[in-house]
């Protein structure tokens, strides 16, 4: 009871902090901007001629990149503006535990993703106008999705908890990033299959958010998918809860 | 109600706290004076349980600040150094946000805000971001934050730094007031706030208690203390040559002695803080010179905390070790 309300009060607060300030808006605007403009532009939408949104140049395919940008983006104020501006130890010597704020910043961070993704509903609304899209691979599409953009988000909130500056928490979340799309990208693992063994490619590879979030974009979810990104967000909330208890200062 | 045993803590492998001990109880305002770097800052924060002491224990209402530090902070009111607060919020908005981390819901906790809102002064800003706010007002609303729950223990880092005079006073009077029914721990390096609301100080320099005591009981250690000031219609030297054979007088100076040797102004220190006011005017009587105006010191804080911190290294190895 106490551990829920102090979970959501914090996220209360996060959730006002990012519509306080003009990031809110950007994020969503410069999100949905650029989701259109791969999926039109980039993908040619119309000329593909097909009511898919998953395809080999659909719409959800531009994702990991767009969030490799934008999610660090929207992560690396929380922590670290905290302990710039010193209110970690306000926040801190509250009665709540470390992973109570865990809990509530990454659920603010992560409904406010979850909010950008079901504002591009109207190129579901399109695609359903121009043909009967398959709406089980929409689904798991969205969902997919979302978890991708958890998974995002843990990396770039434990980067932030290592530093007080948003630069380079930005920057480190990128590069993890980075590092976790490429690992199952297939013009990566074609060159690492020429020289390394295959079970070791493979091994890489299901280190890698495309591996797991590209299968999801065939209409079926498979438990060890959502287990993969679950564990990765677990992980990664474990580790920046590890980082607040040994930080020397603040 | 307080108890802090044998904390320390390094940074770096520097040591920052070597082994601090003492008790607060109800109705005791501590001060905790030093130099910036001497420790004051790590001792509150590992009470606070905002950092973790590297040995020693402290507790507050029988809580340990490490094995019980929800429970432990329940009961402290918590202002850390420099009043930190998130700064795109409103005045309002903040302290509601405090208030629902102590547990306030609906009525309860707009009652919470209203009344500390009123206490602190801050209703006119209510509306405005702690951002756009002058320094007195963001430390008033940091403060607000840490009294809203009327705890049994308040830790306050320097509560009146960036105040003007009349809001320090207001502040003052507050922490007073509430001291009758709390338990508070203060830092500071004004001494006159010290000797206008302490019950007791702790003078720390280097990580270490190198004082502990009421005030009065501090400038009893002063050089000054006891010590008095004559001014004598007769010439410097014979004064100070008549009242060296005082028995209780440690040490006379000049402190005027004007050309026309008319009048000389003359302070004589005594030995262990000694009464030497009715042996020094017995000397004058007998010569035949008469005092135009006498003055004894109850000591001086400044004095003592001067002494007490500055000893050999302290000075230079404690500058800037609390910047980090």
């Amino acid at each position: 009871m106490d551990a829920a309300s102090n979970v959501r009060n914090i996220a209360k607060k996060e959730w006002l902090a990012y519509f306080n300030s003009p990031v809110a808006y950007v994020f969503i605007v410069i999100f949905l901007m650029l989701s259109g403009f791969f999926t039109f532009m980039v993908g040619h939408f119309y000329e593909a001629m097909q009511a898919d949104l998953s395809g080999p140049n659909g719409f959800f395919l531009w994702h990991p990149w767009l969030y490799l940008i934008l999610v660090p983006a929207v992560a690396m104020r929380l922590w670290a503006e905290e302990r710039r501006s010193g209110t970690l130890e306000l926040l801190l010597t509250l009665p709540v535990t470390p992973a109570q704020a865990i809990a509530g910043k990454f659920l603010a961070a992560w409904l406010f993703l979850l909010l950008a993704l079901a504002l591009t509903f109207p190129i579901v609304v399109t695609t359903a106008y121009l043909g009967s899209p398959d709406w089980g691979a929409v689904a798991t599409g969205y969902l997919g999705s979302a978890l991708l953009a958890g998974a995002y988000l843990a990396v770039g909130m434990l980067t932030s908890a290592l530093t007080r500056n948003q630069v380079i928490s930005f920057i480190l979340a990128v590069v993890i990033g980075l590092f976790l799309i490429l690992a199952g990208y297939p013009p990566v693992t074609d060159v690492l299959s020429r020289v390394a063994p295959d079970a070791l490619v493979r091994g890489v590879a299901e280190l890698s958010f495309m591996t797991h979030f590209e299968s999801m974009q065939r209409g079926v979810i498979d438990l060890r998918d959502v287990v993969y990104f679950a564990a990765v967000v677990a992980f990664m909330l474990f580790a920046t809860h590890v980082v607040l208890q040994n930080r020397k200062t603040r | 109600m307080i108890k802090a045993d044998r904390l320390a803590k390094s940074f770096d492998r520097r040591a920052a706290v070597r082994g601090v001990t003492f008790e607060v109880g109800k109705g005791e305002v501590l001060g905790f004076l030093g130099p910036n770097g001497a420790g004051k800052t790590t001792t509150m924060r590992m009470i606070t349980g905002f950092l973790r002491p590297d040995s020693g224990t402290a507790s507050v209402n029988g809580h340990d600040a490490v094995r019980e530090p929800v429970e432990a902070r329940r009961a402290i009111g918590y202002l850390p150094e420099n009043a930190p607060a998130y700064g795109d919020m409103t005045v309002a908005e903040f302290l509601g946000f405090i208030a629902g981390m102590r547990g306030y819901r609906g009525g309860e906790r707009d009652d919470r805000v209203e009344a500390v809102l009123e206490k602190c002064l801050l209703r006119t800003v209510r509306h405005q971001p702690i951002d756009t706010l002058s320094k007195g007002y963001r430390q008033r609303t940091c403060f607000a934050q840490a009294i809203l729950h009327d705890p049994p223990v308040l830790i306050l880092d320097e509560p009146t730094e960036g105040l003007d005079p009349n809001q320090k006073k207001v502040v003052r009077d507050m922490i007073r007031d509430m001291g009758r029914e709390k338990a508070i721990v203060l830092s500071t390096h004004i001494l006159e706030e010290v000797e206008a609301i302490c019950t007791r100080a702790i003078i720390i320099s280097d990580g270490r208690i190198v004082a502990d005591g009421t005030p009065a009981d501090l400038k009893r250690r002063s050089r000054d203390y006891n010590a008095v000031t004559v001014r004598v219609a007769a010439p410097a030297d014979e004064v100070v040559a008549r009242l060296r054979r005082v028995e209780a007088a440690r040490s006379v100076e000049t402190r005027r002695a004007p050309a026309g040797g008319g009048e000389c102004v003359v302070r004589v220190y005594p030995h262990d803080g000694r009464p030497v006011l009715e042996a020094v005017l017995a000397a004058l009587a007998e010569k035949g010179w008469s005092a135009r105006e006498v003055l004894t010191s109850d000591g001086r804080l400044d004095d003592v905390f001067r002494r007490l911190t500055t000893t050999a290294d302290t000075a230079v190895a404690g500058a800037g070790k609390e910047a980090a």
